[in-house]
């Protein structure tokens, strides 16, 4: 090919940035690494913040772990924000589809007023814990030190705002008056007492200081323990309630928490294996969030849901490394 | 959301219900808990209900519409390395404005994406607090297509390679990093004044239009393409700044001096930043877009001056020291070059004296200024140059406190005299470039004695020695002979020339 | 009297959207740079869904501006409908 011919003799002068080839090699770099590795402020910051003085404006120690390399993170989905963009806009698309293909077959119609009730108790007051699951991962963004392990929680703060927007959207599919049962599953967040573990405990973590805490109390061990109930339980549950349509709407939930667990795992595996101190460290805070957890959850999801979630919580902690006797104990 | 549903409520009350109302008012923690930096400003918001969202995007929207602008992006990208796409450039010379670009603004953009975050989470207003996470995103966005568009030249010429390193050391790199950490340091409410109005709002265009149609004119399709794509999130961000400062001001009669504080000081600040813009479109570019005054006209004094009658009726004055800008904008991209070139040593990109031609163009786009005074200076350094002693200055020069540029910009009232000013705080006298940079000091000189300056901390001994080759170096990481000097015979000179006739 | 401004990345789809706004808003004034159109008006402009979709021939979301849109000057008031740049003043 003439092309190549002519370019033989425009040689390259190096194959990447200065920086992704001390860490990578002379060769050319992916994407993810060239948009996501030592490309934060390290030194010669200028002033410290008029909020925080004892902090540097970029400050590894908003965290109670250390590690030596704080890139040595790294996301198994290789998300920086042109790849996590493509990825949600599919998953988007999807939804899209199921929202319509609902809403054409006019499914709602189809549900049985126990299904909608299990949805509005159930369901629907989670898209306020979504908002503060939003607003955890965006602080831990803000906090935490490198970009591999602040852009992945930015991306998932994000994604938590869509599962809120996608629950919002349910709850106006499945109403007669756009907005009464979203206001019903409101008052349930707000006053309902079988609620109030569960927001006391989302209140309770946007006062954690240490994000890589905040991370374990959100995303590791609510998350774990939620999530899975959801997927399986209170779909079968809702099957049995002539409600089954509505995991249409909620497949996506289980598509993204596959996917978001991989981040979440493999950044915990690299904290854990970093040092004993880390490891003891990211122990005590999942022991004392995980009982919070439980206790915030069990009226909702139930003892039965609880102890599958811990069965599953439990095999993935064993796999980063990290202690089940906490989580185990209670079931 | 495009379903049917959505048909049966307007935009608004969607929006609403799919944002404001997941936010509840928290019974366990207090407020002051949860949003602990809303307070110390002297800020009073009364009522986070009457924030206006600027744009009422959902998260579905937002990924399609993202996804789309980077499909096109990336496809550009693809096409242009896999033709050899650096070979369309107008002239080599052009190449040391992307060099200026990624080492000096993209790491802006990061920094806009952190500051971003904490106030997306910091703000009491679920509203505010979304559409500042928005932008988060798209600044990270931003951070890295440029990083994307940049990779390929890097592979081809000098500068780019240690970007983020040089950001955090080298002497004029601190000028824009100080600017931004100032904002980043300061609480939520001057963030979004300093970054969303001042420097998005008012002067924005003043740094992406001149880079992207210099690019345009000179060939460089990735920086046209990710400037255009960045730019079209850049109106969401515009209109944050605008709502933002009508909030606040809305808000409460006390907050209308503060603001005013920082209005004034921001733009003086981006002013001063945006020099360096000024001189990238005046010397760097080969193929002129805009003379600098011509755009400070059409985007500041025409844009800026609509604005600010806008907010006339909240009983906010056009920023203090406006006039004086007005003045500067027929000197501050010569004086600016004529530094850079002086320590063109010291620099991760070529200088050089404007052609015969380009001197030609100056002249007619500066009729008062640079005949008088510019021209016999490049005219005197040429003939130097030509004798084979071309000017370096290896003296250090004094730099401004606040802006951090060498004390090398005259007087607004006496173009032959460079303007100084100093003051003494608790025994220690400190420097400053002009009268608005002493101003800022002023207001906060806790804050401003902390500046890292990059020769105060060379003279100490604390960026590799006495030795300005190994400063340079071994700090900077600037390679000597390949990154720096002059471009009349560099490495990227004779190279280019190679590669124009292979291809 | 204050000049409103939208610009728009010079595209295929921008074409059809300024005809659609200088059929709409017949003083508006539409300047051609490279690669960027941008259109101006005194105090108010006003870019309606209906005329668009009619030049464009499809179906648009006045949300779909914000794809080609680069540079704003003025207030914003955007629904269902229609986009409006606006100053007080
Ligand atoms: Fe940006
Ligand atoms: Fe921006
Ligand atoms: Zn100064």
């Amino acid at each position: 090919m003439s092309v190549e011919i002519k370019t033989t003799s425009i040689e390259p002068i190096r194959q990447t940035y200065g920086h992704t080839q001390r860490r990578f090699g002379d060769k050319p770099a992916t994407r993810y690494q060239e948009a996501s590795f030592d490309i934060q402020s390290t030194t010669n910051f200028h002033y410290r913040p008029l909020y925080d003085h004892q902090f540097e404006l970029y400050d590894p120690d908003h965290t109670a772990l250390k590690m030596c390399d704080w890139y040595a993170f790294s996301d198994p989905r290789q998300f920086y924000y042109g790849a996590w963009v493509a990825n949600r806009d599919a998953m988007q698309k999807n939804a899209e589809n199921s929202f319509s293909f609902f809403e054409k077959r006019n499914l709602g119609s189809r549900l049985s007023d126990e299904a909608k009730q299990l949805v509005i108790k159930t369901l629907l007051p989670l898209r306020h814990m979504e908002m503060g699951a939003n607003m955890n991962n965006v602080g831990i963004a803000g906090d935490a030190y490198g970009t591999t392990i602040s852009q992945a929680h930015m991306f998932h703060g994000m994604d938590r705002l869509a599962t809120a927007q996608y629950l919002s959207r349910i709850g106006l599919l499945i109403d007669d008056t756009p907005g009464v049962v979203l206001a019903e599953a409101k008052q349930l967040w707000m006053e309902d007492p079988a609620w109030q573990g569960v927001r006391r405990y989302v209140e309770d973590s946007f006062v954690i200081k240490d994000w890589a805490e905040l991370s374990v109390a959100q995303n590791l061990v609510f998350d774990g323990l939620l999530y899975p109930y959801l997927n399986d339980h209170l779909e079968a549950e809702l099957d049995e309630l002539g409600g089954g349509d509505i995991a249409i709407l909620t497949d996506f939930m289980g598509d993204w928490f596959k996917d978001g667990t991989r981040f979440i795992d493999a950044l915990f595996k690299t904290l854990a294996a970093e040092s004993e101190a880390n490891r003891e460290q990211l122990n005590r805070w999942i022991q004392h969030w995980h009982e919070r957890a439980v206790e915030a959850l069990e009226p909702i999801v139930g003892k039965a849901g609880i102890a599958s979630s811990q069965a599953l919580l439990a095999k993935r902690l064993t796999k980063l490394g990290l202690d089940t006797d906490a989580v185990a104990s209670h079931y | 959301m495009n379903a049917k549903t959505s048909k049966r409520l307007n935009m608004k009350d969607r929006y609403r219900i799919m944002t404001r109302d997941l936010a509840w008012e928290p019974s366990y923690q207090r407020h002051e808990d949860i949003f602990p930096q809303e307070d110390f400003e002297g800020i009073k918001i009364v009522d986070w209900s009457q924030w206006e969202d600027p744009f009422r995007l959902t998260m579905d929207n937002y990924w399609k519409f993202q996804a789309e602008k980077e499909r096109k992006l990336y496809a550009i990208f693809d096409a242009v390395s896999q033709n050899n796409g650096q070979m369309n450039v107008s002239d080599p010379r052009y190449l040391n404005a992307v060099k200026l670009f990624i080492t000096a603004v993209t790491p802006l953009e990061y920094n806009a994406y952190k500051g971003y975050a904490r106030v997306g989470r910091q703000f009491g207003g679920v509203g505010a607090r979304i559409a500042c996470q928005m932008q988060s995103i798209d600044e990270l966005r931003h951070t890295q297509t440029q990083i994307h568009a940049m990779s390929h030249y890097n592979k081809y010429f000098g500068g780019m390679h240690d970007f983020p390193h040089m950001f955090d050391r080298v002497w004029y790199l601190s000028v824009p990093k100080s600017f931004f950490e100032d904002a980043s340091t300061a609480g939520p409410f001057e963030f979004l004044t300093a970054i969303s109005f001042s420097f998005e709002y008012v002067l924005t265009n003043l740094l992406f239009l001149p880079f992207m149609s210099g690019a345009a004119y000179n060939g460089d399709m990735n920086t046209v393409t990710f400037g255009f794509s960045a730019q079209s999130d850049e109106a969401r961000h515009m209109t944050l700044g605008l709502e933002i400062i009508k909030f606040i001001l809305e808000q409460h009669e006390d907050n209308v001096p503060i603001v005013q504080k920082w209005l004034d000081k921001w733009l003086w600040r981006g002013y001063r930043l945006l020099s360096i813009v000024g001189m990238m479109m005046d010397y760097m570019l080969p193929n002129k877009v805009m003379s600098w005054a011509e755009a400070w006209e059409m985007y500041y004094e025409e844009a800026g001056g609509a604005l600010f009658k806008e907010l006339e009726r909240y009983g906010i004055r056009p920023p203090k020291f406006a006039e004086q800008t007005v003045i500067g904008k027929n000197h501050v991209s010569h004086q600016t070059w004529f530094v850079f070139y002086q320590y063109g040593h010291a620099t991760a990109f070529n200088t050089w004296i404007p052609t015969a031609k380009e001197m030609d163009w100056l002249s007619e786009k500066y009729p008062d200024t640079f005949d008088r005074l510019y021209r016999p200076r490049f005219e005197l350094l040429a003939e130097k140059a030509a004798k084979g002693e071309r000017f370096y200055n290896n003296t250090l020069p004094q730099l401004c406190q606040i802006c951090q540029i060498p004390l090398a910009i005259t007087e607004p009232d006496d173009d032959t005299m460079i303007s100084h000013r100093d003051t003494v705080h608790e025994g220690e006298r400190y420097h400053f470039c002009s009268d608005g940079c002493r101003d800022i000091f002023h207001n906060e000189p806790e804050k401003y004695v902390q500046a890292w300056l990059p020769v105060h901390q060379i003279l100490q001994g604390n960026c590799g020695g006495a030795d300005m080759e190994k400063v340079i170096g071994d700090y900077y990481r600037i390679e000597m002979g390949e990154d720096n000097l002059e471009f009349e015979g560099s490495p990227e000179q004779r190279r280019w020339k190679q590669w124009k006739q292979a291809v | 009297m204050s000049r409103v401004f939208i610009a728009l990345q010079d595209n295929e789809n921008s074409r059809f959207i300024v005809e659609a706004i200088s059929e709409d808003n017949p003083n508006a004034e539409v300047k051609h740079s490279p690669a960027m159109i941008r259109i101006e008006a005194d105090d108010r402009l006003t870019i309606y869904r209906e005329t668009v979709e009619e030049k464009l021939g499809r179906d648009w979301d006045t949300q779909e501006l914000q794809i080609d849109m680069i540079s704003i000057g003025g207030n914003v008031d955007e629904d269902d409908d229609s986009f409006t740049l606006y100053w007080n003043s």
